[in-house]
């Protein structure tokens, strides 16, 4: 059984990264506070043996739903555009990448 | 005329429509009316949209007009949670993120609804992405609960419960990931299902947790329930995740009778902690369901307490697998202060989502990160494989299985904040449910100091049929879904 160790601040400034969340110096002391919580709350799970139990990722047996490869009509470019922030020449515009 | 109309269920209504007693202009205004009255007190709504109500009902109007036959849901006026996509009608999850968002198409069940006759009255307030039990986590203002204006009306669904309840909707459509229209369902007096996952097609709703979320009717009895199943139930080639199954007209199983039928009570459902209050109500219905000729006996679920942390780790990690697409580039809010992309995708998520949101996307990242996924989340799924036999040994023996919806009713505005676990655990009793698939409903069963008490039951895969019959069996038994809030008398007239 693997052991669960409950979280650090500098999990939660690496995990906030991962997430692309900017957070303030009171939000990590909090949120490592709460998540260290919740997490301690979890460990019960450990008490069960699991060892030879198969994951239920779906509740309903459904495996590999496909359609035929046919092209169909998608959303028409005005529409996709017509929610963004910034827009230019028909593309999405964003602050510098490179 | 007016008082009694807000009033009346859909079943009701469809006659006065059919008969033409009332015209569908009438009845939206009327409900438009309401929700004009008393928004100020209830708060359920985030958009209201009264001009597509309108044109909606005249063409219910005209087809009345023209001597043809009407559906049962034609003309009738309801509403929709607001993370339910409607086209060019602003869907926001009461989120910051999509505060402006308007959707270029609509979900598959506000697409049926629509197709149906339905009068779209507006967009209901809830939990920020759905995360939440209370409606305290909108990020724009907390709905009130009707039967009491300084309690939660119960979330994430909650502006969805509140408008039935409050008569400000005839129906609405609710979304439950771990309970979201249950536990509101019952804190408010209404009858609230979640379906079996995969009955009622999930696009177009804004997803948190994909392999848990289901789309489910908020209605003022179990009949209307029913009616409102058999239009936005069933397959949908769109939705991956919806499978093909027979579907059976849901009003056929809404018969009183229920001799014979064998229900389990589930003893680690009456858990420490729940108010005593409430589980005496909910022994009452029991003695009430045996004396019309059920036969009910305690039974185990021994896995039962695994099941809130098993959630509290699937839930949270594929929301923040699905909230990842939020990023400011092709919809919804973009910060505007970032120097490059990366500082924008921080500052628009660290701005535009609220504290629940970003509490829970930090979880499951983390419960999903290199080094933590066996412990957390594939331990998590394991647990749920063992729920979900818990549930079907239970099956084996009894038909459904019942309890309590929530531990308490209602509680106060404020008074659960603080701490994020004491909320988690108002989902003890609905939890379980979601994390198996199966559908469960909620149908008011009596008060405590004057708020609703709701009775929870459980049903096999593809069962709500069973689940109607017992509800509807009790309903008509007790009534207690014709005692309405008292709103008229703290609203000004």
């Amino acid at each position: 059984m693997v052991k669960i160790l409950n979280i650090s601040r500098g999990d939660v400034e690496q995990v906030a990264l991962l997430a692309r969340l900017e957070l303030t110096e009171q939000e990590i002391v909090l949120y490592t506070g709460q998540l260290d919580s919740i997490l301690e709350y979890a460990e019960v799970l450990n008490r069960l043996d699991t060892e030879n139990v198969v994951p239920t990722a779906h509740a309903v047996p459904l495996h590999n739903v496909l359609r035929d490869d046919q092209v169909k009509p998608s959303l028409a470019q005005e529409k996709v555009l017509a929610n963004a922030p910034e827009v230019e020449d028909g593309f999405f515009r964003v602050p510098k990448i490179v | 005329m007016t008082m009694d109309i807000i009033a009346k269920s859909a079943g009701e209504l469809h006659v006065l429509l059919a008969d033409k007693e009332i015209s569908a202009t009438e009845l939206t205004k009327a409900y438009l009316g309401r929700i004009q009255k008393l928004e100020n007190k209830v708060q359920a709504f985030v958009t209201v949209t009264e001009d597509v109500a309108l044109a909606q009902a005249a063409e219910v109007d005209v087809k009345i007009a023209r001597g043809e036959k009407i559906g049962l849901l034609e003309g009738i006026p309801m509403a929709l949670k607001d993370n339910m996509c409607t086209n060019g009608v602003r869907t926001t999850c009461s989120s910051k993120m999509l505060e402006n968002f308007v959707p270029p198409y609509d979900a598959t069940v506000a697409e049926r609804l629509r197709q149906a006759g339905a009068v779209l009255l507006g967009k209901l307030n809830m939990d920020e992405f759905a995360m939440g039990s209370s409606n305290e986590n909108s990020r724009f203002f907390p709905t009130r609960n009707p039967w009491d204006l300084e309690r939660v009306p119960g979330g994430s669904s909650g502006g969805a419960v509140a408008s039935v309840a409050a008569d400000e909707a005839v129906f609405a459509l609710g979304s439950d990931t771990g309970g979201s229209i249950r536990q509101p369902a019952a804190f408010c007096g209404v009858v609230g299902m979640k379906p079996t996952y995969g009955t009622v097609s999930r696009y177009g709703l804004i997803a948190f947790a994909s392999s848990l979320d289901q789309v489910g009717p908020i209605t003022k009895d179990v009949r209307d329930n029913a009616m409102v199943m058999n239009i936005i139930a069933g397959h949908d080639a769109k939705d991956s995740t919806s499978v093909p199954y027979d579907k059976p007209d849901y009003t056929q199983f809404l018969v009183n009778d229920i001799k014979g039928l064998k229900i389990g009570v589930p003893r680690e459902y009456f858990a420490k902690g729940m108010d005593p209050a409430t589980a005496k109500v909910i022994e009452e219905a029991i003695e009430t369901l045996k004396d019309l000729g059920a036969e009910i006996e305690e039974c185990s679920m021994p896995h039962t307490e695994y099941a809130m942390p098993a959630y509290y780790l699937i839930a949270p990690a594929e929301c923040s697998s699905n909230l990842a697409r939020y990023d400011g580039v092709r919809y919804g809010y973009r910060a505007t202060e970032a120097e490059d992309i990366l500082g924008m995708f921080k500052k628009t998520r660290a701005e535009g989502f609220g504290t629940e949101v970003k509490r829970r996307i930090m979880l499951g990242t983390y419960a999903l990160s290199s080094g933590y996924y066996d412990a957390y989340y594939l331990k998590a799924q394991k647990v749920r494989t063992l729920i979900k036999q818990d549930f079907d040994q239970a099956f084996e023996k009894y038909d459904v299985l019942l309890s309590p919806t929530a531990p308490t009713p209602a509680f106060k505005l404020g008074e659960k904040s603080a701490d994020p676990l004491t909320m988690y655990l108002s989902d003890v009793c609905t939890v379980p449910v979601n994390l198996a698939g199966i559908p469960a409903i909620s149908l008011p069963a009596g008060f405590v100091n004057g708020l609703p008490v709701g009775l929870q039951l459980m049903g096999k895969h593809f069962d709500e049929g069973t689940l109607y019959r017992v509800a509807y069996t009790f309903e008509q038994n007790t009534g207690f879904h014709k005692v309405k809030p008292n709103l008229t008398a703290e609203v000004s007239a």
